[in-house]
C-alpha cells in the first residue's frame, strides 16, 4: 500500500475549538423568530387507563398557547421503530410512569412547564408488571401479546445435555445487571419549523437522523421529501440518541404543525431519566462444561432482558446479546435461549455494547469460576479456548484472518504483569491487612455493524463535492456525537483525494443531502460511511490524478517516472504541484468534481430455528485486565488501573481512538461499581445526578491501552469498528479482580460495597 | 457594596453586571437562575446539563470564583463580575486553556467543556502550578460522559505550563 498521509495520524479534531470556546450550536442553543416552546405532560403512574385530559387550569397560565394530544396526529399513531407498539401519544392506556401523554405549547419554556403541570389527567390505575422474570410467568398480567415476550432467540448446536453429562468440570451461576443511564450531558431536544409548502424541518440532537425522518413523516403523514432533518451538534449519545430522539422530534413536529410556528422542545434531566431509553437490566443463568484438559465443551444460557413498557429496540439488542452470549470461545455444543420481557417501566434500548455487556458480565465471570475448578490460571484457561482465525463461532461463522484475539490477550497479560501478580497473590493470600489488592481478566468479541438482524439497514451514502477554490465538502448520513466521526471521515476523504486535511469539511447530517444511511450505531460509522466516501471520492481522485499527471508532464517532468501523491502535493521527476492548482485545472477542463458514494455491507445470515449463520461481517476484539483495591471492612472497591488491548483493525486517528477507549472503559467501570438506578412500585426513585452516581475525576483509574491492528480487507484503509467494545469487558474484569482480591464472588452489577461486604461475611 | 436592585415590574428586577468585562443591565425574574438568565440574554456557551447543581456544565466565574449557574439566583450576581466561556477566548483568539483542551484531545461531545474550562481557569488563577491531585480535585464537580478524564487533566497541566511561561515573559 502507498504511504498514508492522513489515515493513521493523530490529526486535530475538526469540531474541538468551536466547542471549547462555547460557540458550538447544540439544539438548545438555536433560536428562531416566533418560536414557541413545548413541555410534556407525563403519566404519574406505571400503568393507567386514561379517562380524560383537560387543560382548563393550564389555560390560565400567561403565555399558554395550546394542548397537543393524540387527536392532533394526522398520520398513523404508531412510532415506526421495529415492532411498532409504541404510539406517538397514548390514546387509552399509558404504560409507564413518565410516558408523554400530551404536550403543552406556550410562549416560553417556563410557561410551558408550568402549564403542563396544571394539565389534569383523569385516570384509572391498572395492574402493572415490574419484574421481568415474573412477567414471563404463566399467570402474570399480560401487557404485551399473550406472553409478555417482545422477542426471543435461540442458538442450538451439538448435544449440550450429553456434553454436560460427560464433562469433567462444570460451572453454573445466576447473574444480574442493573440499568445504565446514558447520562449524555446534553439532554434530548428538538426544534420543528413548519415550512411554507406544508413541510417540516426539524433540528434534532440525534445519532440517527433517518429514524427521525421516518418518525416525523409518519406522525405528520408527509412525504419524505417534505421533511428535512438537520442534526444539531450532539452532546453525547452512547446509544441514548439512537431511537428516542425520533419520538422527541415527532412531538415537537406535532406541536409545530398544530400551531404553524417553530416549536422547541428541550428535555429537563429528570424527565430525560424517566422517559428516555436505558441499558436493559439483564438476568442470566449460564453454565459451562469442560473436559479434563480444560477444553470448553458446552455452554448453556438463559438470558432475559427487561424491555420496559414498549419494545423499541429490544428485539435487536437481544439479538446481539444472543449471538455473543457464549463469549469468544470455541465451543462445540451450545444451547442459548433469550427473551426480552415487557414490564411497566421505562422502555430500554441501545446503549454502547447493545445487549452484550450484561451477558458478558455473566459469562466472563463464570469462565473465571470454571478456570478455578479446572485448576488453571484464568488467562491460560482463556488462551486454551479462545477463537482464532479459521475457527467457527457458536453461530457457525468461520472467522477470517482479521482476528487478533490471542495476541491482545497476550499483550494485556504481559503489560499488566499478570503472571507475577497472580503468583504473588497465591504465595501470600492472607497478608493483606484491611485493604486487599487483586487483578481480574476478561476477553470480548464484538460483531461490527448491524449484522444479520439489521442487514436491510446496513448501507450508507456519501456525497463528495470539490468546490472551485479546491475546498472539499462531504455529506454523510452518519452522525458526529462526540466520538469523532467528522474528523475520522475527513481523514479518509483527504487521504483518498490527496486533498489537504484542512481543506476537507464533513458536515453534520442533513437528511435531504444523502440517502438513508441507517443509524449511527454498532460501531459502524468509520466502516460504512468511510467506505461510502471512498466510493464517491475514487472517480474524482482518478480525474484529479490524471490532471495532475498532465500538468506535471507539461511542466517538463519525465513521464517515465512514477507520480507520487502525498499530503496534498503531486510530484514527478523533480517537479511538483499542489492540490489547489490541480483542482483549478480540473474545473477549467469542466471535469465532474462531485460524486455520490454508496456502500452496502456484505451479506450476513441468521437462521431463526437454530441461530446458525454468518451473523456479522467482521468482529473486533478486546481484552481487559483490572486491578482493584477492596476495603475489607466496608466492601468498598476502587479500580486502580485497567490494561486494555484492542484489535479493531487499522486505527484511523490514534489520539481519538485512545479517547474512545478511555471513555468506554470509564463508562464500563462506572456501570460496574457505581451506577444504580432504582424503581419502587413502578416509580423511578433516583432520576437525577444527585442520587444516580457517575464516576468523576476522583474515581478515574489509570489506563494502559494497546492497539493491535489486524487489517480488515473490506474496511476503509483496513479499519473495523471501535466505539463500543472498550466498555463491554470492564465489569467482569473488575468482578474477577474483586474475587481475586478478597474471595468475594459478586454476581450482580453494580458491584456495590454492601454486596461485596455481604459476600465476605456470609459467603 | 451592593446598591438596591430595582424591581421594574412585578417579579422582574434589573441587575447591573459586568459580563466578560462589559457592563450590562439585565432584566431577570425573581426566581430565575443565573444560568437561565445568561442563556436568555444570549450567553449560550453556558450549558444546562442537570439544573440540580450536580454536573458542572453551567459553571461560570462570579467575582473570580466558580459558581453553578443553575443554583445561583440571577439576582445574586447584581453588581458582580461574571466570566463565561465566551469571555475567555474566541475561535480567532482562544485562551491558552481552550487551546490546551483542543490539543490534548480533551474535547469530545464538548457539552461539559465550557464548565470544565472555567473550573480549570479558577484553579490556575490560584494555583499556577497544580499537581495532578489538585487538578482532579478542581474538576471533580464537572461530569464528563465521553472521556476517561485523562486528557482534561493533561490539558490543564499543559495550559498551566504555557501560562506560567507567559507570565515570566510578561514580568521580564
Amino acid at each position: 500500500m502507498e504511504k498514508l498521509s492522513y489515515v493513521g495520524k493523530s490529526l486535530p479534531r475538526k469540531d474541538a475549538l468551536i466547542k471549547a470556546v462555547g460557540a458550538a450550536q447544540y439544539a438548545g442553543d438555536r433560536e428562531f423568530a416566533g418560536m414557541l416552546h413545548a413541555a410534556a405532560v407525563r403519566s404519574p403512574r406505571p400503568r393507567i387507563k386514561i379517562l380524560s385530559i383537560s387543560d382548563t387550569a393550564a389555560r390560565r397560565v400567561p403565555g399558554y398557547v395550546t394542548l397537543v394530544t393524540y387527536k392532533d396526529i394526522k398520520g398513523v399513531n404508531k412510532w415506526p421503530v421495529v415492532l411498532q407498539d409504541y404510539p406517538f401519544l397514548p390514546e387509552k392506556e399509558s404504560r409507564f410512569a413518565g410516558e408523554t401523554i400530551a404536550l403543552v405549547v406556550a410562549q416560553t419554556a417556563r410557561a410551558a412547564k408550568k402549564a403542563a403541570a396544571l394539565v389534569e389527567v383523569k385516570y384509572k390505575e391498572l395492574p402493572f408488571l415490574e419484574e421481568p422474570l415474573k412477567a414471563l410467568e404463566k399467570d402474570a398480567v399480560k401487557i404485551y401479546g399473550d406472553d409478555n415476550v417482545f422477542s426471543s432467540f435461540v442458538i442450538k448446536k451439538g448435544s449440550v445435555d450429553e456434553a454436560f453429562k460427560k464433562a469433567a468440570f462444570t460451572a453454573e451461576g445466576e447473574f444480574s445487571t442493573n440499568y445504565q443511564v446514558h447520562a449524555y450531558l446534553e439532554t434530548q431536544g428538538a426544534i420543528a419549523l413548519p415550512e411554507s409548502d406544508g413541510g417540516m424541518t426539524v433540528h434534532s440532537t440525534t445519532q440517527c437522523p433517518f429514524y427521525v425522518l421516518d418518525a416525523v413523516a409518519a406522525a405528520l403523514s408527509l412525504p419524505y421529501h417534505k421533511v428535512k432533518i438537520l442534526q444539531t451538534v450532539t452532546g453525547g449519545g452512547f446509544g441514548g440518541k439512537e431511537d428516542v430522539p425520533a419520538l422527541v422530534a415527532s412531538h415537537a413536529a406535532l406541536c409545530a404543525a398544530k400551531t404553524g410556528r417553530p416549536v422547541k422542545l428541550i428535555y429537563g434531566r429528570k424527565e430525560d431519566f424517566q422517559s428516555m431509553s436505558k441499558r436493559h437490566p439483564g438476568w442470566a443463568r449460564v453454565a459451562y462444561a469442560a473436559d479434563k484438559n480444560g477444553k470448553l465443551t458446552a455452554c448453556r444460557v438463559k438470558y432475559v432482558l427487561d424491555g420496559g413498557a414498549y419494545s423499541t429496540l429490544s428485539p435487536i439488542v437481544l439479538w446481539r446479546g444472543t449471538v455473543h452470549a457464549a463469549g469468544p470461545y470455541k465451543i462445540a455444543n451450545v444451547d442459548i435461549k433469550t427473551y426480552a420481557a415487557a414490564t411497566n417501566k421505562v422502555p430500554c434500548g441501545a446503549f454502547r455494547g447493545f445487549g452484550q455487556p450484561q451477558i458478558c458480565f455473566a459469562q466472563e465471570s463464570l469462565i473465571d469460576e470454571l478456570a478455578e475448578k479446572v485448576g488453571m490460571d484464568p488467562v491460560q484457561f482463556r488462551l486454551k479456548n479462545l477463537l482464532e482465525p479459521g475457527d467457527r463461532t457458536v453461530t457457525g461463522q468461520k472467522l477470517n484472518s482479521s482476528c487478533g484475539l490471542k495476541e491482545i490477550v497476550q499483550a494485556v497479560r504481559k503489560k499488566s504483569g499478570w503472571d507475577k501478580k497472580i503468583k504473588d497473590r497465591r504465595s501470600k493470600p492472607e497478608d493483606r491487612g484491611d485493604v486487599a489488592t487483586g487483578i481480574g481478566f476478561s476477553a470480548v468479541y464484538y460483531g461490527v455493524g448491524l449484522g444479520a438482524k439489521g442487514r436491510y439497514l446496513d448501507r450508507a451514502g456519501a456525497f463528495v463535492n470539490i468546490y472551485k477554490d479546491s475546498s472539499v465538502g462531504v455529506n454523510v448520513g452518519n452522525a458526529e456525537m462526540g466520538q469523532g466521526a467528522l474528523t475520522v471521515l475527513a481523514q479518509i476523504a483527504a487521504e483518498t483525494l490527496n486533498a489537504p486535511y484542512e481543506s476537507v469539511k464533513v458536515e453534520e447530517v442533513d437528511s435531504s443531502k444523502v440517502p438513508d444511511s441507517g443509524p449511527t450505531v454498532a460501531s459502524r460509522t468509520t466502516l460504512m460511511s468511510g467506505n461510502a466516501i471512498i466510493e464517491a471520492a475514487t472517480p474524482i481522485r482518478e480525474r484529479i490524478f490524471k490532471t495532475a499527471f498532465d500538468l506535471l508532464t507539461a511542466m517538463g517532468a519525465g513521464a517515465s517516472q512514477k507520480m507520487t501523491a502525498c499530503g496534498g502535493l503531486f510530484s514527478m521527476g523533480g517537479k511538483s504541484i499542489d492540490f489547489k492548482k490541480v483542482v483549478a485545472e480540473c474545473w477549467f477542463r469542466r471535469l465532474k468534481m462531485s460524486e455520490q458514494g454508496w456502500y452496502a455491507a456484505p451479506r450476513t445470515t441468521f437462521k431463526m430455528e437454530d441461530g446458525q449463520g454468518d451473523a456479522y461481517v467482521i468482529y473486533s476484539y478486546s481484552a481487559d485486565a483490572a486491578e482493584v483495591e477492596v476495603d475489607l471492612k466496608t466492601g468498598a472497591v476502587k479500580v486502580i488501573k485497567i490494561w486494555a488491548a484492542y484489535d479493531v483493525g487499522k486505527i484511523v486517528n490514534p489520539r481519538l481512538a485512545v479517547g474512545q477507549a478511555q471513555g468506554g472503559i470509564l463508562q464500563g467501570m462506572s456501570w460496574a461499581v457505581f451506577e444504580n438506578l432504582t424503581y419502587r412500585n413502578g416509580i423511578m426513585v433516583n432520576p437525577n445526578f444527585t442520587d444516580y452516581v457517575l464516576a468523576t475525576t476522583a474515581d478515574k483509574p489509570e489506563y494502559d491501552i494497546t492497539f493491535i491492528e489486524k487489517p480488515y480487507a473490506e474496511g476503509p484503509y483496513k479499519a473495523k469498528g471501535l466505539g463500543e467494545i472498550p466498555l463491554i469487558g470492564v465489569a467482569p474484569a473488575v468482578a474477577n479482580a474483586i474475587k481475586n482480591a478478597c474471595g468475594a464472588r459478586v454476581r450482580s452489577v453494580p458491584l456495590l460495597p454492601e454486596k461485596i461486604w455481604k459476600a465476605l461475611k456470609v459467603g | 457594596m451592593k446598591t438596591g436592585i430595582i424591581e421594574t415590574k412585578k417579579g422582574f428586577f434589573e441587575i447591573t453586571v459586568a459580563i466578560n468585562g462589559e457592563k450590562k443591565e439585565l432584566s431577570v425574574k425573581n426566581d430565575e437562575s443565573l444560568l437561565d438568565a445568561l442563556r436568555r440574554h444570549g450567553w449560550k456557551g453556558t450549558k444546562k446539563g442537570c439544573d440540580t447543581g450536580d454536573c458542572g456544565s453551567c459553571a461560570v466565574l462570579l467575582n473570580g470564583r466558580p459558581v453553578l449557574g443553575c443554583l445561583a439566583p440571577a439576582v445574586t450576581a447584581h453588581e458582580g463580575e461574571i466570566t463565561t466561556i465566551e469571555g475567555l477566548g474566541s475561535v480567532r483568539a482562544p485562551h491558552p486553556l481552550q487551546v490546551a483542551f483542543v490539543e490534548a484531545g480533551a474535547v469530545q461531545c464538548g457539552f461539559c467543556i465550557p464548565g470544565m474550562i472555567l473550573s480549570s481557569k479558577h484553579l490556575l488563577d490560584r494555583t499556577p502550578n497544580p499537581t495532578e491531585a489538585e487538578i482532579r480535585k478542581a474538576l471533580d464537580g464537572n461530569l464528563c460522559r465521553c472521556t476517561g478524564y485523562v486528557k482534561q487533566v493533561e490539558a490543564v497541566k499543559a495550559a498551566a505550563q504555557k501560562l506560567r511561561g507567559k507570565g515570566k515573559r510578561a514580568r521580564a
